[in-house]
């Protein structure tokens, strides 16, 4: 498989440019906060870096915990305890203190990472297959079917994408009876997934267009392959770099705007989340700000491990977002 | 010629997407599952609830196959209904109030909230672009960097509580919510909204602060900066005036067509900091499940959002003949 070619000295990324002056830079005191300073800096350079496993190590992590919330050592999240009504962190038998009703927070920050990560995996995950399916086609066969594909795209780009979500998750979910949390689930799944189409769509379907002009794809058409073989062996690989990096970023952007319907009043109710344990936690801000505090804090390191990872897979394989 | 096609191709464009969007908001209510009718006007069974019913069925022509219903939505939407109300009614036990009254009070506000905070991103994003361009690779450039970096991982409404928590409750410098218009009190106004444009424009500071640093680094290696600086011009001089102009272009349409994301920010931002602009409108008409009032509310943010943007991209083309020529070229 040839190599994407990466080395465009130009780079129009957001990111810091390489091959700067600031590159040939004199060794210093490898201090800790230069070192980490080092590894934010060495992002667009391709490496992994220490960061890198960091954010690796806490997704994995994360998610494991989050897996295997019915079989760890943890109270039920759901039952209150007089004795950590609005206690802060590192109580015996509660590490992390409890919130306005007495509830475990450590459980209920690991049963939450369940609800968020299940909603922005699962809304990525199915944009990602409809969005690069559409993206795949528009760029492979071009034309008509791109015209219509791109419009598509640009419509549902059209709405800001918050206000997108809000809306469909109101109409479906809030109907005169009081919805099930598992519909409501799967109708911000839907709301979440709809948003991400267009945004891995338009990656997939420019990435798409410069690798259907390769050699090999030629190659293979003259061959006698057909579109759809083509299309899943030929340039469908070269594709998913792209759509990974993008998607990484999806699911950062997915679980805040879980976190953002929350806050609204119309996320998840009866199970954990982290955004209705930050929304629920907002009138008690004053009195025990730790039960905003500590889903915050795990949204934000989920975000920038997301982030980071987004990056590197970014740098890595020179994504960019095709014209302007 | 290329220019005026490329104008109607556009303008052709414009209206396809108004038209969509149109239809999507317009068809809003008939999504909802069951009969809209009985959400809109959770009533118990009685002979006045019947008859609201059956008005609100009748206004809304929820009868009517799909396209007379988009199009009598459209029809009073721009030209009004038979009353001259454009954007519909709350409709209420009470009676009904129409929702232009609230639409003419939030959206002015949200416009404020907006313009401060992307002002506020500007005036704060460019020199730290600027100067960390400058000083590339120094330490400042590097901690600078790693902030924006991880000021963009902080989710809105995170900020927003963090900010209304440790500088309104904690410091108690500004109360952590509420609003007063500005021809009220100035002063108390400035203080309200200083936390909300704040938490607003954090995520646009990082993201424009890294744009704009990754192009001036580029174009502070042109040969014209090489030249005016072996002509004695001073460095402030060369870098706010020589090389400011060329790198800023990405930025300038990045922050046009930001308008998305800060509409969505700016309906978090309000509902944290108790704003009453289009955020809190909306949240309290999915609240009160008053769908008329949330498919006009949706309606003009998309349409806003819609023609500022393909302003934006106008102007652009027109402004700089490059991107001009690259689109009449392909």
């Amino acid at each position: 498989m040839p190599e994407p070619a990466t080395d465009d000295p130009v780079a129009t990324d957001a990111e810091p440019a390489a091959g700067t002056p600031a590159e040939t830079e004199a060794p210093t005191e490898p201090t800790t906060v230069d070192a980490l300073v080092e590894e934010v800096e060495a992002a667009p350079t391709r490496k992994l870096g220490v960061l890198g496993w960091v954010s690796i190590v806490w997704l994995v992590g994360i998610t494991l915990a989050a897996l295997l919330a019915s079989w760890l050592p943890l109270p039920d999240p759901d039952r209150s305890y007089l004795e950590i009504v609005r206690v802060g962190p590192v109580q015996p038998g509660h590490l992390l203190g409890g919130d306005g009703n007495g509830r475990d927070m450590l459980s209920r920050v690991i049963f939450g990472a369940r609800t968020s990560l299940w909603i922005s995996v699962g809304a990525v995950g199915l944009g990602s297959v409809v969005g690069g399916v559409l993206g795949l086609v528009a760029g492979y066969f071009r034309g008509r079917v791109d015209t219509v594909v791109s419009m598509l795209f640009n419509v549902l780009l059209s709405i800001p994408a918050l206000v997108l979500a809000l809306s469909l998750v109101a109409v479906f979910a809030s109907a005169e009876q009081d919805v099930s949390d598992t519909r409501k689930t799967n109708v911000i799944i839907l709301a979440l997934a709809i948003v991400t189409v267009p945004l891995i769509g338009r990656i997939a379907r420019a990435s798409t267009l410069s690798w259907s002009e390769r050699e090999f794809v030629r190659a293979a058409e003259v061959l006698g392959a057909s579109h759809l073989r083509i299309m899943v062996r030929e340039v469908l690989p070269n594709v998913l770099p792209a759509m990974a990096s993008i998607a990484l970023l999806g699911i950062a952007v997915a679980i805040v705007a879980e976190g953002s319907l929350a806050l609204l009043g119309v996320g998840v109710r009866d199970v954990p989340s982290w955004g209705n344990m930050i929304a629920d936690g907002r009138s008690d801000l004053a009195r025990a700000p730790h039960i905003v505090a500590v889903p915050s804090i795990a949204t934000f390191l989920t975000v920038m491990a997301l982030n980071y990872l987004g990056d590197v897979v970014r740098a890595r394989f020179d994504v960019r977002e095709g014209g302007l | 010629m290329t220019l005026a096609r490329e104008l109607g191709k556009r303008f052709l464009s414009l209206a396809v997407v108004l038209f969509l969007v149109t239809l999507f908001t317009a068809l809003l209510i008939s999504m909802v599952p069951g009969d809209p009718v009985d959400t809109l006007v959770p009533l118990a069974e009685s002979e006045e609830a019947d008859a609201l019913k059956a008005q609100v069925r009748e206004d809304l022509n929820l009868d009517e196959p799909l396209h007379v219903r988009y199009a009598s939505w459209l029809r009073d939407f721009v030209f009004g209904d038979e009353r001259g109300e454009h954007f519909g009614d709350y409709f209420r036990v009470s009676g009904r109030d129409p929702v232009s009254n609230r639409l003419a009070e939030a959206l002015p506000v949200s416009l404020q909230l907006m313009v401060y905070s992307q002002v506020l991103a500007l005036v704060v994003a460019i020199p730290l672009g600027v100067l960390t361009a400058y000083r590339a690779g120094s330490l400042f450039d590097k901690v600078t960097n790693t902030g924006a970096f991880a000021l963009m991982a902080v989710p809105t409404f995170v900020l927003g509580l963090a900010l209304a928590y440790y500088i309104g409750v904690w410091l108690n410098w500004v109360p952590p919510s509420g609003y007063v218009p500005f021809g009220e009190d100035p002063v108390e106004h400035v203080r309200r909204m200083v936390l909300p444009s704040l938490t607003l424009a954090a995520g646009q500071i990082a993201v424009y602060m890294r744009l704009l640093r990754s192009d001036m680094v580029a174009t502070l290696q042109e040969d014209f900066i090489q030249m005016a600086r072996s002509k004695g011009i001073s460095d402030q001089r060369v870098l706010w005036r020589h090389a400011l102009r060329p790198s800023s272009l990405t930025l300038l349409t990045v922050a046009g067509m930001n308008v998305g994301t800060l509409i969505g920010g700016a309906v978090v931002v309000e509902v944290i900091f108790s704003i009453p602009g289009m955020g809190t409108a909306i949240s309290q008409a999915i609240f009160e499940r008053q769908y008329v009032a949330l498919q006009s509310f949706v309606a003009v943010l998309a349409i806003l959002y819609v023609v500022v943007n393909f302003a934006v991209d106008i102007l652009y083309a027109v402004v700089d003949p490059r991107i001009r020529h690259a689109r009449a070229r392909n």
